[in-house]
């Protein structure tokens, strides 16, 4: 396409409406039109002038408005749906897989359940169409906003002073009429005073206000750019960590994905309100809902390795830290965080049994067994001992004649043990778990019997190091900038003329809060003695509501 | 009087200023017959006089009650719902000092009425605070969220007065459909109140004991009659009225019990106003709305929107997330009341992003705004009570 030249001599880039040097109307749709269109200063967007090639189609579609809210709507809907029922991660299974998830969705919600795991909803802000959706959102928001700024940045950029007479005439607030000789410096000063910036040119004012506001939806729309780019960096490895701990009082324990640090807890507390004392006034409020937890809490020492320390080692640790991790208060270092999550209250420890007679129930000796670090072996002295052979922390039953263990936690421990005696010195062999005895080799005479078990607490933590976090802050910051700049302030202008013979011509314009824009005219009109200004638009919208109202009677009279 | 006797006597003492203020703002209105405006404005300053000491009691009960508690009453059903009748008549306080518009009055603080007793029929003794809500972040992100919704609605109310005007109410349209829909629907808010309030009372109980989802026995209590039975409901209550059907072990039938009788209630009201009125509830309003300037009322609706989206995105989006990342090490979970509020966020941006197209000024901006207030009571009724999650209030 060719530039157009507009009959001022200037040279337009093709699919400028209003000439971007004296404001005539290019286009005979426009020069028709009572009122200019002001939009983006009537210049050339792409996604308006080019309609070719496959990359104009595309660029067309997204920088369509309809098609970006059209975006948001499906988006919205979207996550609606995903709060119909619970997501995955929200629901609590044993085990959690495929196969265990699909089931609890068919047993707790019914064929809506079954439905819901087919669609994929049960994950459906991990989904990749959802995914895919907000990339839609993201290229609709760059793409909108160039095809809109780029032009109207250059546009406001090199503004005239001098404008034609058919721009000013299409502008929706106009006056022409007689006016005092002085009347540009009178309105110069009024206009200064009023905090606009006023440029001079021959017989014209120019004067203007505000503009920046104009920027503020690219402005917040480049913030919403860094927030989503913030979240996609969280993929790439290095930026995001998110591991679980769980560590017993007494423990130590490397922390992970954070090499040469480790952490000591001391004591986990849980605390609750007795609704008593200071707490009065909560009594009726606890009698309603029974226990109300006050605090969790776990004390921690944070250690760290000396840099040149071999990996693992644990011996030359130093202190770094020691504090309590409750929730709202996690523990701090090198960008880390560790979060008080969850607990785990009494969980076995050590066990205590006697080696006993089965007949006499006399006592031959008694053994702990530390459920994190068993012995092999454990001397009881007078010639007796018993020899640990296999140890399951949380046995789950025989396959082939073994026994298994399901996890690593001593949550249902089970010993296989060879116990010696003076009188059994080949040595006899049991399987203990709680409130039971096998015996696989034969009748016993000789049984360990459970005397008391130790228990303590243990923490889940949570560890994150997050690095996109402040670029999310920013792109967050930069939407609130954009948004008050674009919504709290607006761009007025007025452009003045004086003519040959005393008349003056008047246009004014503001992108939005034209209530204003007349505030401010008002003063400079009396200050200044300016013509009466119209308000093109109302008059219009008179007209439009005339017209349709004596069709409204003409149709009542046929 | 101890503190929290007077923090609740200066609650009533605000529902009751609440309760004057409409009337005579409907008064200033219905009294403005030449179009004058001159007496509307007198009783109009009058009526916002009421407004006033009533919002200010009600920030004495608010404060009061922070006092006696040591934290900010903002941590239940029945203390948020409040704030939000608070921010509501908040609200409508900043716009009328802008608009100086009595008919606003006259439509939001009724709004905000309804929003006070239905969270009145809440539990409203002072709880404890869990350990994830005990943080300054409650108050500073509760406080800007329901001071933003406050102000949002009140585009709603600007939208209903469009509505209520323009809609022909004589002829059969879907306008009218859904229109006389809202106002159903805000009758049967006041039949939940009435529901309540007579079953509380008369004391009524009934104990029941039923198998839940997880296949284990569970016991529930009535407060209504109990028209739904949970799963395989035993009574153990002697004279309890017999459930007409039984429902499968999602769904509480306590709670739907509760929506049917107030359903009930309010639709017994609404057809005995509609008789005594003999025309629709919506057509009610028309002699008030001679004199509305249409204008005007779309632009409330829209500066409104234009204080609220950016005070929302502060404090539902960014002050969440900022809390979110403290407690739960995560700034955001796809938790559902998070779901909602990016919804509700979506919803005013695409409002304001139709806006900039021609034709969606006026009519089509009133309904927008009005169902934007449906999203944000969604969020706060249906989201709290049915769809659970972490933020599910006792
Ligand atoms: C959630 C996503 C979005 C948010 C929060 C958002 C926010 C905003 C805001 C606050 C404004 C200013 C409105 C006003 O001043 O009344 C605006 C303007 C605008 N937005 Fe968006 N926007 C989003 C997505 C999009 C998308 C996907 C498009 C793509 C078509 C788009 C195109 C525009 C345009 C064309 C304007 C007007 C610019 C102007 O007047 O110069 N926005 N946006």
């Amino acid at each position: 396409m060719e530039n157009l030249v507009c009959k001022c001599g200037h040279k337009n880039p093709p699919g400028t409406i209003l000439c971007e040097s004296c404001g005539r109307s290019l286009t005979e749709e426009e020069q028709s039109k009572k009122l200019a269109d002001m939009r983006y200063e009537g210049t050339a967007r792409r996604s308006q002038t080019y309609n070719k090639s496959i990359i104009d189609k595309i660029w067309n579609f997204f920088s369509s408005v309809k098609v970006g809210v059209g975006i948001i709507v499906v988006l919205l809907v979207a996550a609606a749906i995903g709060t119909i029922l619970p997501q995955a991660q929200y629901v609590n299974v044993p085990v959690r897989n495929d196969a265990t998830l699909q089931a609890y969705y068919a047993d707790v919600y019914g064929e809506i359940g079954k439905i819901y795991y087919f669609l994929g909803l049960h994950d459906m802000y991990s989904s990749f169409w959802f995914i895919t959706l907000v990339g839609l959102l993201a290229i609709s928001l760059i793409v909108a906003s160039l095809d809109r700024f780029v032009p109207l940045y250059r546009s406001l950029k090199n503004q005239r002073v001098l404008r034609h007479r058919s721009f000013m005439n299409k502008q929706r607030i106009y006056a022409e009429g007689q006016a005092p000789d002085d009347v540009l410096v009178k309105a110069e000063e009024k206009l200064k005073e009023l905090k606009y910036n006023v440029t001079l040119d021959k017989n014209g004012l120019l004067a203007e206000k505000g503009r920046f506001s104009r920027w503020g939806p690219y402005v917040n729309h480049i913030g919403l750019i860094i927030f989503l780019s913030g979240v996609m960096l969280r993929m790439v490895p290095g930026f995001y960590v998110d591991e679980t701990l769980w560590i017993r009082e007494g423990e130590t324990r490397a922390i992970p994905e954070a090499p040469g640090y480790y952490l000591e807890s001391e004591k986990f507390t849980i605390e609750t309100y007795s609704g008593e004392g200071d707490e009065e006034l909560f009594e009726d409020a606890l009698d309603r809902v029974g226990t109300v937890a006050k605090n969790y809490q776990t004390d921690i020492v944070l250690y760290q390795t000396p840099e040149e320390s071999l990996p693992g080692a644990t011996d030359e640790m130093e202190m770094m830290k020691e504090e309590s991790i409750r929730v709202n208060q996690p523990l701090k270092f090198d960008g880390y965080a560790v979060y008080q999550m969850d607990y785990k209250l009494n969980e076995l420890r050590a066990m205590t049994f006697d080696l006993t007679d089965k007949e006499t129930d006399a006592s031959l000796g008694t053994l702990t067994i530390d459920l994190v670090k068993p012995e092999d072996s454990y001397d009881l002295g007078n010639g007796s001992k018993v020899d640990l052979l296999g140890y399951y922390p949380d046995f789950s039953g025989f396959e082939n004649g073994e026994p298994q263990t399901a996890t690593p936690v001593p949550n249902n421990p089970g010993f296989l043990v060879r116990m010696y005696t003076p009188e059994t010195p080949e040595g006899e062999v049991s399987f203990i778990v709680i409130q039971d005895t096998i015996e696989p080799l034969g009748e016993n005479q000789y049984k360990l019997t459970f005397q008391s078990a130790e228990t303590r607490h243990a923490s889940g933590l949570t560890i994150r190091k997050d690095r996109t976090l402040p670029i999310l802050g920013l792109g967050g910051l930069i939407f609130m900038i954009g948004v008050a700049q674009g919504m709290y302030f607006n761009h007025r202008r007025f452009w003045i003329q004086q003519q040959e013979g005393g008349t003056v011509l008047l246009a004014g314009h503001t992108n939005k809060n034209w209530f204003g824009l007349k505030k401010d005219l008002d003063q400079v009109s009396e200050y200044a003695s300016l013509p009466v200004y119209t308000d093109q638009q109302e008059e219009v919208e008179k007209k439009e509501k005339l017209d349709k109202e004596q069709k409204v009677e003409g149709d009542e009279l046929r | 009087m101890t503190l929290p006797e007077l923090s609740s006597s200066l609650l009533y003492v605000a529902f009751i200023a609440y309760l004057i203020a409409t009337f005579v703002f409907g008064g200033a209105v219905k009294g403005n017959k030449e179009g004058s405006f001159k007496s509307e404005g007198r009783w109009g300053k009058i009526a916002f006089i009421i407004t006033l000491i009533g919002f200010i009691a009600q920030l004495g009960y608010f404060f009061t009650r922070w006092a006696a508690t040591g934290h900010p009453p903002l941590s239940n059903m029945f203390e948020f719902t409040t704030a939000f009748g608070m921010t509501l008549v908040g609200g409508f306080i900043i716009l009328y000092l802008l608009y100086k518009t009595p008919v606003l009055g006259m439509v939001v603080l009724p709004v905000a009425l309804l929003i006070i007793a239905f969270a009145s029929m809440f539990p409203s003794e002072v709880s404890p605070l869990i350990p994830a809500l005990q943080t300054n972040w409650l108050a500073i992100h509760v406080s800007t969220t329901v001071i933003a919704e406050g102000i949002l609605a009140i585009s709603a109310g600007a939208g209903l007065i469009y509505l209520l005007k323009v809609v022909d109410m004589e002829k059969k349209s879907k306008q009218r459909f859904w229109l006389e829909t809202i106002m159903y629907s805000l009758i049967v808010v006041v039949g939940f109140v009435v529901a309540s309030t007579y079953f509380t009372l008369t004391d009524y109980q009934a104990e029941f004991t039923y198998i839940n989802k997880d296949n284990a026995e569970a016991s529930i209590e009535y407060n209504m009659p109990p028209l739904v039975g949970m799963n395989e409901y035993t009574s153990l209550t002697e004279g309890a009225m017999e459930p007409l059907l039984e429902t499968p072990a999602i769904i509480n039938a306590g709670k739907v019990t509760t929506v049917l009788w107030s359903f009930i209630v309010g639709t017994i009201l609404y057809w005995i106003i509609r008789l005594i009125a003999r025309k629709r509830i919506a057509a009610i309003f028309k002699p008030f709305l001679k004199n509305v300037n249409l204008q005007l009322m779309d632009e409330i609706n829209y500066r409104s929107v234009i204080i609220g989206f950016p005070l929302f995105t502060l404090g539902a989006l960014i002050f969440a997330m900022i809390w979110a990342q403290i407690a739960w090490s995560r700034f955001w979970g796809w938790d559902p009341k998070e779901v909602w509020a990016l919804i509700t966020w979506l919803f005013y941006a695409a409002f304001l992003h139709l806006r900039l197209g021609k034709g969606w000024q006026g009519e089509k901006s009133a309904w927008l705004a009005v169902a934007g207030f449906a999203i944000i009571m969604f969020n706060l009724v249906a989201v709290n009570l049915i769809i659970a999650g972490l933020h599910s209030y006792a």
